[in-house]
C-alpha cells in the first residue's frame, strides 16, 4: 500500500481509538479532578459496560440498531448504579482518602472481574453494529460505524462540556474541585456531588464500552488496556483538566494507531508510557494541570 | 482393648482410655510412616478395591484459551463417560480431576505439580495453548508423571520436550501445513502472504508453511505477526503485500471474530484467495454478521465441522455422545459453536491412555514407566468409536500422532470438504527419539 493511503488508514484507526479513551479518560480524570480518588475500577467499569450491552442485546433480540440503542442507554445506567453502590458502600466509609481508596478500587477491580467470570464466563461475544455499511475508499474498506463512533463520541464530549460549564450541576461539581471546603459551606451538597461524579465518572466509560462492544466484543479482560491508555492520558493532559484529557486522548489515540500501523503496537505502548515518564520530570502536572493537583 | 477396671467419670464420658489413645496414636503413626515410605503399597490396596484411576485434566477454563477449554471439558467428560460405561480401564473406572490453568505456562507447570503431588493422579491430559505445554512439560519430565497433550504445536515432535510428554491425540502442524502446502500451492496461488499470532503455535505455522511452500515452488512474500492478546486487527492488514495471491491466516483467542470481519471490511469484495485455519473461526458460527466475504474461501479441518455426506458412522456416534449437532454447534444450544477441530483429540488421547494402559498392565502410579513403554509401541489405530476423525499412526519415537487433513470450502453457509489429505502427506523425517532417554 502507498504511503498516502497507508497514513490515511492509520489516522483513522487511531482516531476511533482515540474517540474511545476520550470518553473513558475523561470519567477518570473527572473523579480524580473532582474527588482527588485515583479509581483503579475504572478499566473494570468499562468492561461491565461492554458486558451489560451484549446482555441487553442479547435478552431484546429487536433488530441491531434497537439493541444498540437500548444498550447505549440500559448500560451506562447500571453501571452508574454499580458505581453509586461502591461509592456508598466502601469509598465514603474510607472518607475518601487518597491511599485507602486506591487499595479500595483496587478490590472492586477483582470483585467486578471475577463477578463478570462466573456469571457472564469465560468467553468473548459480539453485540451487531447497529448499521451496516462499509466505505469503500480506492485503496481500502472501511467500516461506516467505525466512523460513527469517531462522531459519538465528540458529541458526548461536547455534552459533558456543556455540562460542566453551563449547568448548575456542573458549577457544583467544579466548586467542589476547585476547593471542596468553601463549596461546602456555600451548602453545595458534597456528598452527593461526589456520588454524582463517581457515577458518572463510570458512565462515561460504560459509554465508551459500548461503543467499542460492535468493533471488539465483550470479554472480561478487556478493561486492562483502557485502564493503562486512560492512565497515561490523565497524567500527560493534567490531572482533572478537562481539554488536557481530551488533548492527551487524541495524541496517545493517534500515535497509537499511527504507530501501531507502521511498526508495532508493542512500540506505541513503550513509546506511551515513555511519554508519561517525560511528562512527569519535565511537567510534572502535565499539559493543563491545575496548581491544586 | 479392654476399658479399666475402675474407670473415672471422665473417662467414662470419653470412652477413651489413656492405654488406648497412646495405641491409637502409635497405629496412626504406623501407618503414615507405612504410607510414606512405601506409597505405592497403599495404593496396591486401593487397585484391589477397584479405586479409579485418576486423570488430572489441565484445562483452559479462563483466559484465552477459554473457548477451547468448555469444549474439551465436555468432549473429555462424555469419551469418560463412555469408557467408563464400557467396564474402564482395567476394571477400574476413571476419574477426571479438572484444574483451570488460566491458560497460563505458569500455572500450567503448578497445575501438573498439583496432579502429581496433591491429587495423586496417574497421568496428566488435555493441555492445547503450545506455550502452557511448553512451560508444563518440563515439569511433568520432572515429577515423571506422564503428560499426555492435545496441543498440536510441533514442539513434542521437535524434540525440545521429554520422555513423559506424549501427543497421541492430534496431528501437530508441522504435518499438517506439510500436507496443506501441495494443495494451496496447486489450486489457489504460490505467492502467499501469512497472518499468525506472534507465539510458539503460529511459529510452527510460519516456519513450517514456509519451507513446504518453498518445496512446492511457491513463495511467502509476507509474514505478518499478531499479539496473541490483541483485539484490533485493522491496523495490520495494510502490511499485506501486493502482490499477494494467497492470504493464510491462522488466529486465536477471544478476538478471532473481530479478526476475520476486520479482514472483510478491510478487502470487501476485492480480497485474494483465502486459505484460513479453521482455528481463526473455531466456536464462532461461519454465518455470524459481517463474515459473508468468506464465501468461496477455504479453511483447513482436522475434522470437518458440518457432518458430510461421507463422514464415518463413528463420527456421528461422537457427535452425539459429546453433544453436537450436524452444524457442529451445541445441542442444547445452536449459537454455542465446537472447536470440532481440535476437541476430538481429547477423546482419542483418553481412548489410547486406556489402550496404554490395558497393554501395560498398569496397576498404580508405580507403573507409570510401563505405561509409556506402551504407548510408545503403539502404531496403527484404526478409524473406530476410539478414533472418530479417522486412522492414524503413532510414532512412538517422537511421540507424536500423524492423521488425515481436510480442505473445506464455504459455501451455502457451510463448510465442504473438497480435499482430504493422506497420513503420508503429512510425514517428515524423526527430529528426535524420545525412547532413547531414559524414564
Amino acid at each position: 500500500m502507498d504511503f498516502g493511503p497507508y497514513l490515511l488508514l492509520a489516522t483513522l484507526e487511531g482516531a476511533v481509538g482515540a474517540a474511545v479513551l476520550a470518553l473513558t479518560a475523561l470519567g477518570l480524570s473527572l473523579v480524580f479532578g473532582v474527588m482527588r480518588i485515583v479509581n483503579v475500577a475504572h478499566g473494570a467499569f468499562f468492561m461491565l459496560g461492554a458486558i451489560v450491552a451484549w446482555w441487553v442485546a442479547d435478552t431484546l433480540a429487536a433488530g441491531p440498531a434497537l439493541n444498540f440503542l437500548a444498550a447505549l442507554v440500559i448500560s451506562p445506567l447500571a453501571v452508574g448504579a454499580v458505581a453509586v453502590l461502591a461509592e456508598r458502600l466502601v469509598l465514603r466509609r474510607l472518607n475518601y482518602n487518597p491511599e485507602s481508596t486506591i487499595v479500595a478500587t483496587i478490590g472492586l477491580l477483582y470483585v467486578i472481574e471475577q463477578v463478570a467470570l462466573m456469571t457472564y464466563g469465560p468467553d468473548a461475544r459480539p453485540v451487531v453494529a447497529p448499521l451496516d455499511f462499509r466505505v469503500q475508499l480506492p485503496w481500502f474498506g472501511y467500516s461506516g460505524y467505525k466512523l460513527l463512533v469517531i462522531g459519538a463520541s465528540i458529541v458526548v464530549m461536547l455534552a459533558v462540556w456543556w455540562g460542566l460549564t453551563r449547568t448548575r450541576i456542573g458549577l457544583m461539581m467544579r466548586a467542589t474541585q476547585f476547593d471542596s471546603e468553601t463549596a461546602r459551606a456555600f451548602a453545595i451538597p458534597v456528598d452527593r456531588v461526589y456520588g454524582g461524579v463517581f457515577a458518572f465518572g463510570a458512565m462515561l466509560a460504560a459509554i465508551g464500552a459500548v461503543l467499542v462492544v460492535p468493533i471488539q466484543q465483550a470479554h472480561y479482560l478487556m478493561g486492562n488496556d483502557p485502564l493503562l491508555l486512560s492512565f497515561i492520558v490523565v497524567i500527560i493532559g493534567g490531572l482533572g483538566s478537562l481539554r488536557g484529557t481530551v488533548l492527551a486522548a487524541v495524541i496517545i489515540g493517534l500515535s497509537d494507531g499511527i504507530i501501531s500501523v507502521f511498526f508495532s503496537p508493542t512500540l506505541a505502548k513503550i513509546i506511551a508510557t515513555l511519554i508519561v515518564a517525560m511528562i512527569l520530570v519535565i511537567r510534572p502536572k502535565g499539559l493543563f494541570g491545575t496548581q491544586s493537583a | 482393648m479392654v476399658e479399666s477396671v475402675k474407670p473415672n467419670r471422665k473417662k467414662q464420658i470419653s470412652g477413651v482410655s489413656r492405654r488406648k489413645a497412646l495405641a491409637g496414636l502409635g497405629g496412626a503413626a504406623a501407618g503414615a510412616t507405612v504410607s510414606g515410605v512405601l506409597p505405592g503399597f497403599v495404593r496396591y490396596a486401593q487397585a484391589q478395591t477397584s479405586a479409579p484411576i485418576k486423570i488430572g485434566f489441565q484445562v483452559h477454563r479462563t483466559g484465552i484459551g477459554a473457548a477451547y477449554g468448555r469444549w474439551y471439558d465436555r468432549t473429555t467428560r462424555a469419551a469418560a463417560q463412555l469408557i467408563n460405561e464400557s467396564g474402564g480401564i482395567n476394571g477400574r473406572p476413571i476419574e477426571i480431576i479438572a484444574e483451570d490453568d488460566g491458560t497460563d505456562p505458569k500455572r500450567g507447570a503448578e497445575v501438573v505439580e498439583k496432579f502429581a503431588t496433591q491429587h495423586g493422579a496417574d497421568v496428566a491430559f488435555g493441555t492445547l495453548f503450545s506455550h502452557v505445554v511448553i512451560g508444563s512439560a518440563p515439569r511433568a519430565g520432572e515429577l515423571k508423571i506422564p503428560y499426555f497433550v492435545v496441543s498440536e504445536g510441533h514442539h513434542v515432535a521437535s524434540g525440545i520436550l521429554n520422555r513423559y510428554t506424549l501427543q497421541p491425540g492430534i496431528t501437530d502442524v508441522k504435518s499438517q501445513v506439510q500436507s496443506m502446502a501441495p494443495w494451496v500451492a496447486s489450486n489457489l496461488g504460490k505467492k502467499v502472504t501469512m497472518i499468525y499470532p506472534d507465539f510458539a503455535f503460529g511459529h510452527d505455522h510460519r516456519d513450517y508453511f514456509s519451507a513446504a511452500m518453498a518445496a512446492q515452488g511457491g513463495e511467502v512474500i509476507g509474514k505478518i505477526a499478531i499479539p496473541p492478546t490483541e483485539s484490533s486487527f485493522f491496523k495490520y492488514f495494510p502490511k499485506i503485500p501486493r502482490g499477494t495471491e494467497v492470504l493464510y491466516h491462522v488466529m486465536v483467542g477471544p478476538g478471532v471474530l473481530t479478526f476475520v470481519k476486520e479482514m472483510g471490511e478491510f478487502f470487501g469484495s476485492k480480497r485474494p484467495e483465502i486459505f484460513g485455519f479453521i482455528d481463526s473461526l473455531e466456536a464462532v458460527s461461519i454465518n455470524s454478521p459481517g463474515l459473508e466475504f468468506l464465501e468461496g474461501s477455504y479453511f483447513w479441518e482436522a475434522n470437518p465441522r458440518y457432518a458430510q455426506a461421507k463422514s464415518s458412522k463413528f463420527d456421528a456416534f461422537y457427535r452425539a455422545k459429546v453433544g453436537v449437532d450436524e452444524t457442529g454447534a451445541s445441542v442444547d444450544d445452536p449459537k454455542d459453536i465446537a472447536t470440532y477441530s481440535h476437541m476430538f483429540g481429547c477423546w482419542e488421547t483418553l481412548h489410547t491412555i486406556k489402550q496404554g494402559m490395558e497393554a501395560a498392565g498398569y496397576r498404580g502410579p508405580g507403573d507409570r514407566a510401563k505405561l509409556i513403554e506402551a504407548v510408545e509401541a503403539i502404531d496403527n489405530m484404526e478409524e473406530s468409536q476410539a478414533h472418530p476423525q479417522g486412522a492414524k499412526i503413532f510414532n512412538g519415537k517422537t511421540h507424536q500422532v500423524f492423521g488425515h487433513q481436510f480442505i473445506s470450502k464455504v459455501g451455502g453457509g457451510k463448510l465442504n470438504v473438497v480435499h482430504k489429505t493422506s497420513i503420508e502427506d503429512g510425514f517428515y523425517k524423526d527430529e528426535v527419539d524420545y525412547t532413547s532417554q531414559p524414564l
